[in-house]
């Protein structure tokens, strides 16, 4: 299934790095990436695709808002279809 | 794509702004439950009950989990309980009762819906036992919730109803005195019920309904109110366009979420309600989206004019956006649940009459509001009577939700908790309505009644 993760908070050093390890140990594919950092803040949506069956969805979604937690980060994993039934018609 | 902007306005909604799924309600026919027998009827209602909905919390979380929006209540709701008990007493409508009590319990809904009557020209025996039971019923159970219909636009206004239903409320207070008498907060007497309301305490499954169907009823106050704060000098038509587009988007979620509750629970999908329902949470208030529009409280003049155009312009947004819309599908103004209309009221800037002109315009009717413990039955009768009339004579839902603060005065307030908040005491007339009331009869069907 496609995933939108997105990560808000103070910038810091090694926050891909240590989201995207995340993902590749759970076998979830990145498609894209857009980052910006703003007056220290900084904001990430990764588009991503969570392969059926691999691993619980809810724990994988844990395991990447545990991560942005620890470094002072709001991380939210979420279907891909909340966002297109809001924004597409 | 989608493009970032539109994602962080999601979630800005979510986290912010409180927006979430505020229902998914699983109607449940009872029909082929129906049995002489009392306890065999009870043995099927739990069984079905419990066979039909046994996954609805679960699913319900899954969904909530997946997608990232917060579904808060997952409910059932029934057909009305006195078209399926014939001939049962008063003692066995509280066995149905407590069955009821007994499913909820076992599928973890916090309500059920449907322990209703649909008196609205006469009742029957089975009606009259049902509302007689209400008391008792209301006060031995915790998730059973009760409407009555007392009106039609076509029927007229059966005020021997009206009367009776004054007179109950009044019991229900006293049973549930030490409780700061919620039962009557698990009671709606209405004017046009709809079918497939979704929402507690009215919702039940109505007789043109199927076996089993998923309604959802979305919310989203804080969003209307957090759209409208970025735009401090639109105009009132801009205004209006404001709030269709966050109707819309706030209603496309809820299709979704319901789309896809129906798939995993293999069950038909009925409607989408699109109402602004508020919560007691501060940033969730309809009282406050007024306030926004330029008023600087709640119940001043113009507060009529704001809610009319909201409750239009929700209804515009979000019928585009569902593929069927139904239940009660509007801007709801329970008092105690709406942190802005707490404060209004307690202020005294927002008052009984006040309330009953919005809700010439809004959906639903005077709910949630909590009067004076020592409020005659004529009078409670009288205010449904006057609420009543306004859904009849403008074809559309009005209900009363009223809770005789039974020991306290204005001045005072109840607190129920969680959802259902907390609300001061507000002043009634005190003027008799008795002779008015104790008439009794029909209030003929308005002319307009006669469309054929």
């Amino acid at each position: 299934m496609n995933a939108v993760i997105s990560v808000i908070g103070r910038d810091r050093v090694g926050i891909i790095a240590r989201l995207s390890n995340i993902c590749a140990e759970n076998n979830v594919n990145i498609n894209d990436i857009t980052q910006k950092v703003r007056h220290d803040t900084f904001t990430m949506i990764m588009w991503v695709e969570i392969p059926e069956g691999e691993k619980d969805f809810a724990a994988f979604a844990k395991e990447m808002e545990d991560a942005g937690a620890e470094m002072g980060l709001i991380v939210h994993v979420m279907h891909e279809d909340v966002f297109d039934s809001m924004h597409r018609i | 794509m989608l493009n970032r902007r539109d994602i962080l306005e999601t979630i800005k909604m979510i986290d912010e702004e409180h927006l979430d799924i505020r229902t998914v309600t699983m109607g449940i026919s009872l029909f082929d439950c129906v049995d002489r027998d009392v306890d065999a009827f009870c043995d099927r209602v739990y069984e079905k009950i419990t066979r039909l909905a046994g996954n609805l919390v679960a699913t319900g979380d899954a969904i909530a989990r997946e997608y990232g929006i917060p579904i808060i209540n997952k409910r059932v709701a029934v057909t009305p309980i006195a078209l399926v008990t014939p001939g049962y007493s008063v003692e066995d409508m509280l066995k149905v009762a407590h069955a009821l009590e007994r499913a909820a319990i076992t599928c973890g809904i916090n309500f059920v819906g449907g322990y209703s009557a649909l008196v609205h020209k006469m009742a029957t025996q089975s009606d009259l036992n049902l509302i007689k039971s209400l008391p008792r019923a209301l006060k031995e159970t915790s998730r059973v919730c009760s409407s009555i219909n007392v009106a039609t636009t076509k029927a007229g206004i059966n005020l021997d109803a009206v009367k009776l239903m004054g007179e109950i409320i009044r019991e229900c207070a006293e049973a549930t005195a030490e409780a700061d008498s919620i039962g009557c907060a698990k009671l709606v007497v209405f004017a046009n019920v709809p079918e497939d309301n979704p929402f507690m305490a009215g919702a039940f499954h109505g007789v043109g309904e199927g076996e089993c169907v998923i309604n959802v009823g979305v919310s989203g106050p804080g969003v209307v109110s957090s759209a409208i704060a970025k735009h401090p000098e639109a105009d009132i038509t801009e205004i209006a366009d404001i709030v269709k587009k966050t109707a819309f988007k706030i209603t496309r979620m809820g299709q979704m979420v319901a789309n896809e509750a129906c798939r995993r629970l293999d069950v038909p999908f009925g409607i989408v309600d699109l109402s602004l329902a508020p919560t007691p949470a501060v940033g969730d208030s309809v009282a406050h989206i007024l306030e926004e529009m330029g008023l600087e409280r709640c119940g001043t003049h113009g507060t009529t004019a704001c809610l009319a155009l909201l409750n239009d312009a929700v209804k515009k947004g979000g019928t585009m956006a569902s593929s069927h819309v139904g239940g009660l599908s509007g801007a709801f103004i329970p008092v105690s649940e709406d942190a802005g209309m707490i404060r209004a009221a307690g202020e005294g800037v927002l008052t009984l009459d006040k309330l009953e002109a919005m809700t010439a315009v809004c959906s639903v009717g005077l709910d949630m509001i909590a009067i004076p413990g020592d409020t005659p039955a004529s009078t409670i009768s009288a205010i449904i009577a006057d609420e009543i009339s306004i859904g009849v004579i403008n074809n559309k839902t009005t209900a009363v939700r009223v809770i005789p603060a039974i020991g306290k005065d204005v001045g005072e307030s109840v607190a129920f908790g969680g959802l259902l908040g907390e609300a001061p005491i507000m002043p009634v007339h005190r003027e008799s309505s008795e002779k008015f009331i104790s008439r009794g009869g029909r209030i003929p069907a308005p002319i307009h009644s006669l469309r054929n």
